[in-house]
């Protein structure tokens, strides 16, 4: 096959043009995560299982058959002691102890949950961000005086790690007395020291790099490269983190709710709650354990699945 | 343009790294002298090659002189104005007169900014343009100056080649319209078909725009391609300045000779039958050099008397300046090269165990 010279020429230049045309504006890193997150079945897989978890947070009270506080087993003269009936057609999971629609409770439960890992996570990222992007950029950027100040900051983190966690959410939750926000709080604790180190450490690596010496060069002011250049490269694992964090959090949660540090009022359904009311009944209903521990793991499994796929999206060394 | 008149007067520069130890309090166990009494002056508009194995400390020089890693002594006058001791914010003013380029262009790009802002970055800074339309306008010149398309603006680093990411790396440090442009290895990181355009580049824009350049690598091919005057550091110091077309034909430095002896000729008869002498050991640590002259532990040129326990100093020699007792009796071929070991004395207990040095007795001897 031949193509004149001239008409090769003419379909070269015409192609070239339509390669400079086809999208005007760049992809920026966030969209180009974006775009490889969607491709990857376990963010989509992850995003899916907490997409139902959200919804049957927000509107679980309207979906629920039955109020979760009624006690109708023990009206319908249905539980004795020793006997907790089983699913029936009415109720689809059974009752429980008290005699309550285990399912309502489960999908009411949602909210509470969601709620205390949200809320706790928060905390942490907060609290865990603040500390270690005020160390980071002191370490990274500060000189002689920031390394001294990085140094105390992080002594005090360390000793915060060296507690094991259950041990410190358990202390801070028997100090404030028990209730929710105690545990929020007391799970939000935890995980701090975990976010301030990997914004400390992400962002000294920033702020060695080349682009923060070209920024140097160029005379941009200290704090302005710490906010326009180092901080955004080092949000990323953070926030992966945080999704992490987020699975950890309903777990620690609901372990703190097992040994009674949770919400006293437990006509509030929650899982970590139900898990533990489920524990006296074992041997009876194993079904009342089980079904909120699967509800946990499939959410934090929903957490982790979307985290870690967020991971591998995030990381620049496997952009292809 | 008279040869008098010095864009950046270099003195006595040094820059010691402190090695430091301890878990609670750091204490200072010792120095690494990656510069360590640095003297040279480069004119303006003329291009100062910096070459030297990896570990010379030839990035620590031009950083120091840029005043990004802040040096121990020394001063460096950038037209006529100290910069060691100016107070920060005159220094960010002066920042502007002088840019860098970095050796890898992946790197030294934000890879969350796109074009527009990288560039737009130093503008703002120093406050150049009027309003967005006036700074896309510099813009715009800048691109075209070095070549990129206009359609590069809104796109961001990891969709560029690594030529075009390079241009982007020149294209920031020139938007500010800088006098000296300190290039540390602007090319080693390139394809070699590219390097030859970066390296055009660099050329052209120096004469459309009278640039300075202070090129540091350890090509020695680039080095004499773009440079007028070319100094060689080895540990921290020069030991040979020259200019660029004198210092490849007749490098007076022993380690200098070394350094040449290891270009390749493309003529096989030449190749095969050239003098080449081959060093043994490798750079000793910086952070205890050597006494005397730095050089002596891999010297095939090494005398019993001063090159132990006398530092040279860059003396001039012809139009060379060297730092070695003997230039001019190894010019001149009185001493011989020779294999030596055994003459290296060292102070007991100091630095490494000496690294064997030897040499070819005679031309070809190694081949």
């Amino acid at each position: 096959m031949t193509i004149a010279p001239g008409k090769k020429k003419q379909k070269i230049d015409r192609l070239a043009e339509l390669a400079a045309r086809d999208d005007e504006r760049g992809v920026s890193l966030w969209r180009e995560a974006f775009r490889r997150l969607r491709r990857n079945p376990a963010a989509i897989v992850g995003a899916a299982i907490l997409a139902v978890f959200v919804i049957v947070a927000v509107v679980g009270p309207f979906l629920a058959p039955y109020s979760p506080s009624d006690t109708i087993g023990i009206r319908e003269g249905l539980i004795r002691p020793g006997v907790i009936p089983g699913a029936d057609g009415d109720h689809w999971l059974g009752y429980d102890h008290q005699g309550r629609d285990e399912f309502s409770r489960l999908i009411v439960g949602a909210r509470q949950t969601l709620l205390v890992g949200v809320v706790s996570t928060l905390i942490g990222l907060a609290v865990g961000a603040l500390i270690g992007g005020v160390a980071g950029a002191a370490a990274g950027l500060g000189g002689r005086w920031g390394r001294w100040l990085d140094s105390t900051l992080m002594r005090f983190i360390d000793m915060m790690l060296a507690m094991p966690s259950l041990l410190l959410a358990v202390s801070i939750a028997a100090l404030l007395g028990a209730s929710l926000t105690t545990v929020m709080i007391a799970v939000g604790v935890v995980s701090v020291p975990v976010f301030a180190r990997l914004l400390r450490g992400s962002m000294i690596s920033q702020a060695n790099s080349d682009y923060v010496l070209a920024a140097t060069s160029l005379g941009v002011r200290k704090p302005k490269i710490a906010l326009t250049h180092v901080v955004p490269n080092s949000l990323a694992p953070v926030i992966v983190q945080a999704t992490l964090t987020l699975a950890t959090a309903i777990i620690e949660a609901a372990a703190l709710s097992f040994l009674g540090l949770g919400n006293p009022d437990t006509s509030v359904p929650e899982w970590g709650v139900m898990l533990a009311e489920a524990q006296q009944y074992l041997d009876i209903r194993p079904g009342l354990a089980v079904y909120p521990a699967l509800a946990i793991i499939v959410t934090a499994l929903g957490f982790t699945l979307l985290g870690e796929a967020m991971r591998e999206a995030l990381d620049p060394k496997l952009r292809k | 343009m008279t040869d008098t008149d010095i864009l950046v007067e270099v003195r006595d520069l040094k820059v010691h790294f402190p090695i430091t130890r301890g878990v609670i309090f750091d204490r200072t166990v010792g120095h690494v002298k990656a510069v360590d009494g640095v003297d040279l002056r480069i004119p303006r508009g003329k291009t100062y090659g910096l070459v030297g194995e990896s570990g010379c400390g030839k990035s620590t020089l031009g950083r120091a002189l840029l005043q990004l890693t802040p040096p121990t002594a020394g001063q460096v006058v950038f037209d006529g104005v100290e910069l060691t001791t100016l107070p920060a914010g005159r220094l960010r003013t002066m920042r502007r007169r002088m840019q860098m380029i970095f050796q890898d262009p992946m790197s030294s790009l934000d890879p969350r900014q796109n074009v527009e802002s990288i560039l737009t970055e130093g503008l703002q800074t120093h406050g150049i343009g009027t309003d967005r339309n006036d700074r896309r306008r510099i813009i715009g010149e800048t691109l075209d100056a070095v070549g990129l398309p206009r359609w590069a603006l809104s796109r961001y680093p990891h969709e560029f080649s690594g030529g075009q990411r390079q241009r982007i790396g020149i294209a920031r440090a020139l938007v500010l319209g800088p006098e000296l442009i300190v290039a540390d290895e602007p090319v080693s990181a390139l394809d070699v078909s590219i390097q030859a355009q970066v390296v055009n580049l660099l050329d052209e824009l120096q004469d459309s725009l009278g640039l300075t350049y202070l090129v540091i690598a350890h090509d020695l091919a680039v080095v004499r391609h773009i440079s007028d005057v070319v100094g060689v550091m080895y540990l921290g110091a020069l030991v040979e300045e020259a200019p660029s077309d004198r210092l490849y034909r007749e490098p007076l430095h022993p380690y200098t000779r070394a350094l040449m002896s290891a270009v390749p000729v493309p003529d096989p008869d030449v190749e095969d039958r050239r003098e080449r002498i081959l060093l043994a050991g490798d750079l000793p640590s910086p952070a205890n050099p050597p006494s005397g002259c730095r050089f002596h532990t891999r010297c095939p040129w090494a005398q019993p008397t001063r090159c132990a326990d006398e530092r040279p100093a860059l003396r001039p020699v012809g139009a060379s300046r060297v730092a070695c007792h003997w230039a001019e009796q190894i010019a001149g071929g009185e001493l011989r090269p020779h294999a030596v070991s055994a003459e290296v004395v060292r102070p007991e207990g100091e630095g490494e165990a000496p690294g064997v040095v030897s040499a070819p007795s005679e031309p070809g001897s190694y081949v």
